[in-house]
């Protein structure tokens, strides 16, 4: 892995900016490789259509906007449709499976995980950590990011007092990421 | 008011590029932050707000982006480093207080991340459209220092070059950024207190009650009595002698205008500062600043690879301009292109200084920064 482009879509709110971030920060800090994380929104501050865009490379990243993501991460169907189209050939498409229903028109070779991770949230009590979830789910899904940084990374990115809650969030979502990955 | 916590927060952080700029500020001992919010330099309110009172200085968020300015020229007087930042909206009404702290030669900085314009045009897509506002955005005739970062360690460490540059030559300095840098979040490592080399503004050296306000040394630069310290501190807009006192009249405006005009064109050797990759064979060269500057070293690696012989020249300081280096760049290269997120403003001063020994090409975009691609495909065209 030299150089991997990763895309995150979404509403505004969903935490796709600190998604992108929590990755972001688990590359460079904590996995040593470089990182440059973008954000494209608009001027509401919740609802609106938001993606976050993330570099990981070995080598210094110059041009910062992703094009072509290798890894793409939607969180409603909006960010779906608009953002598929630019998904790499063989590309990963990981998404949550209770905000996103109508996945087709996919290139044969799109390698394709899906996650109820609003339904898990709830689960756990409180549907804000979806994200996190989805941060596990990748993690364990893709090997761009250790899951011990990405685990350092989550725990110092969230506000004091949710460790235990988003810690089980994030292990939620990398056990059923693991399932999925081994076939189980 | 006590520190309760570090200002300079050392290690390696994953921090975007206007949080960068704010623990810059922090970190060369800014303490005192006036501003009005606006996308995309929010973010810099936003942290300064939470980080000014834990380091025992002055947040204050203003009625508007005039008494912002007004605001940090009073409390550098008082003898505290201060800071506004803005866009496009805010900058164009902070240029007459802008003009006010060049003639009454205030030190501090002035923080402009800029969005699409022109009024409030793109508030969250990037432009690059202030550049020529920078350099003559109010009335009269003055120099400025305009620095252009890439990176979000660059907000960082050129925040820090900005306060110095302004406390040394006793101006409002400029640093110009984009949405893409203040947006963008990168690995920002702050160093160790002791060596962030810090300037301080150069003191009248011992009492006396003959102190002139506005008698410079060799250096053109007059040393600065913080109001509050027993000197008669006297400053106005007005054009005036070396007491501070009004002087209508073409000499003193002959004389001061001058001096505060020389004062930076005599230093720009120490001022001006570019980054040049790729140029010592090039045949083609781009000049950029800011994000764009990005997409322009990528494509440059590109061209490399493709074996054409195409180099990068980044400027640093785009105020003042570096007429002599570009002049250098035009009398070795074919070619220079020039792209920017505008309609072509400094690509006007490249002409100026390359006098017709090369061709000069502007490459303009607007909303976002130009792909590696958009720049190759220029480089190639050129190259055949």
């Amino acid at each position: 892995m030299k150089h991997i482009e990763i895309k995150i879509g979404g509403f505004g709110g969903q935490g796709i900016v600190l998604s992108g971030f929590i990755m972001g920060k688990a590359a460079s800090i904590y996995d040593k490789k470089n990182a440059t994380l973008t954000q494209s929104y608009g001027p509401e501050s919740r609802g609106g259509a938001c993606s976050a865009q993330l570099i990981v490379s070995e080598e210094e990243v110059d041009y910062p906007e992703v094009q072509k993501p290798e890894i793409l991460m939607v969180i409603s169907q909006e960010a779906y449709e608009k953002f598929t189209p630019c998904l790499v050939k063989g590309g990963i498409l990981i998404y949550d499976e209770d905000l996103v229903n109508s996945v087709n028109n996919l290139p044969k070779e799109t390698r394709i995980y899906s996650i109820p991770s609003t339904r898990f949230a709830e689960e756990l009590g409180r549907k804000i950590v979806t994200n996190i979830i989805m941060l596990g789910f990748f993690t364990a899904i893709t090997s761009v990011i250790s899951y011990e940084s990405m685990k350092k990374s989550v725990l110092s990115s969230i506000p004091a007092g949710t460790e235990e809650l988003n810690l089980k969030a994030f292990q939620k979502g990398y056990e059923f990421g693991l399932e999925k990955v081994n076939g189980v | 008011m006590n520190n309760i916590k570090p200002a300079v927060l050392t290690g390696e952080h994953f921090m975007n590029g206007d949080y960068a700029c704010a623990e810059g500020a922090l970190a060369c001992g800014c303490r005192f932050f006036a501003g009005y919010p606006i996308t995309p330099a929010t973010e810099i309110s936003e942290k300064m707000s939470r980080r000014m009172p834990e380091v025992g200085g002055i947040f204050i968020q203003m009625e508007d982006e005039m008494a912002s300015m007004n605001a940090i020229l009073g409390a550098s007087w008082a003898g505290v480093k201060s800071m506004t930042a803005t866009s496009g909206p805010g900058f164009s009404l902070m240029m007459e207080n802008f003009g006010l702290g060049i003639m009454m030669e205030v030190p501090c900085v002035l923080v402009n991340i800029q969005r699409g314009g022109p009024s409030t045009g793109l508030p969250t897509l990037v432009g690059q459209q202030d550049m020529m506002q920078a350099r003559w955005g109010s009335h009269g005739d003055y120099e400025v220092i305009a620095l252009t970062p890439s990176s979000p360690q660059e907000m960082f460490d050129f925040t820090i070059k900005a306060f110095n540059l302004s406390e040394k030559y006793r101006l409002p300095v400029l640093l110009m950024s984009d949405e893409i840098v203040g947006h963008m979040t990168e690995k920002v490592v702050i160093p160790e207190e002791k060596d962030i080399k810090i300037v301080n503004r150069k003191k009248p050296e011992k009492y006396t009650d003959k102190y002139l306000m506005y008698k410079a040394d060799k250096d053109l630069v007059p040393p600065m009595a913080n109001a509050g310290e027993g000197y008669k501190v006297i400053t106005t807009g007005l054009t005036h002698d070396e007491k501070g006192y009004p002087a209508m009249n073409a000499e003193a405006q002959e004389k001061l205008i001058k001096r505060l005009c020389d004062k930076i064109l005599k230093n720009k050797a120490d001022i001006i500062e570019t980054q040049e990759q790729e140029t010592e064979d090039a045949e083609i060269i781009v000049v950029a600043y800011g994000s764009p500057a990005r997409s322009a070293l990528s494509a440059v690696k590109l061209a490399r690879k493709e074996g054409i012989k195409a180099g990068l020249l980044r400027l640093i300081t785009v105020w003042p301009f570096p007429d002599e280096k570009i002049l250098e760049v035009a009398n070795k290269v074919k070619t220079i292109i020039v792209p920017e997120i505008n309609r072509g403003q400094i690509v006007r001063e490249v002409e100026r200084c390359s006098y017709g020994k090369c061709n000069v090409i502007s490459l303009p975009k607007l909303g976002n920064i130009h792909t590696p691609y958009e720049i190759l495909k220029v480089i190639k065209e050129v190259s055949l």
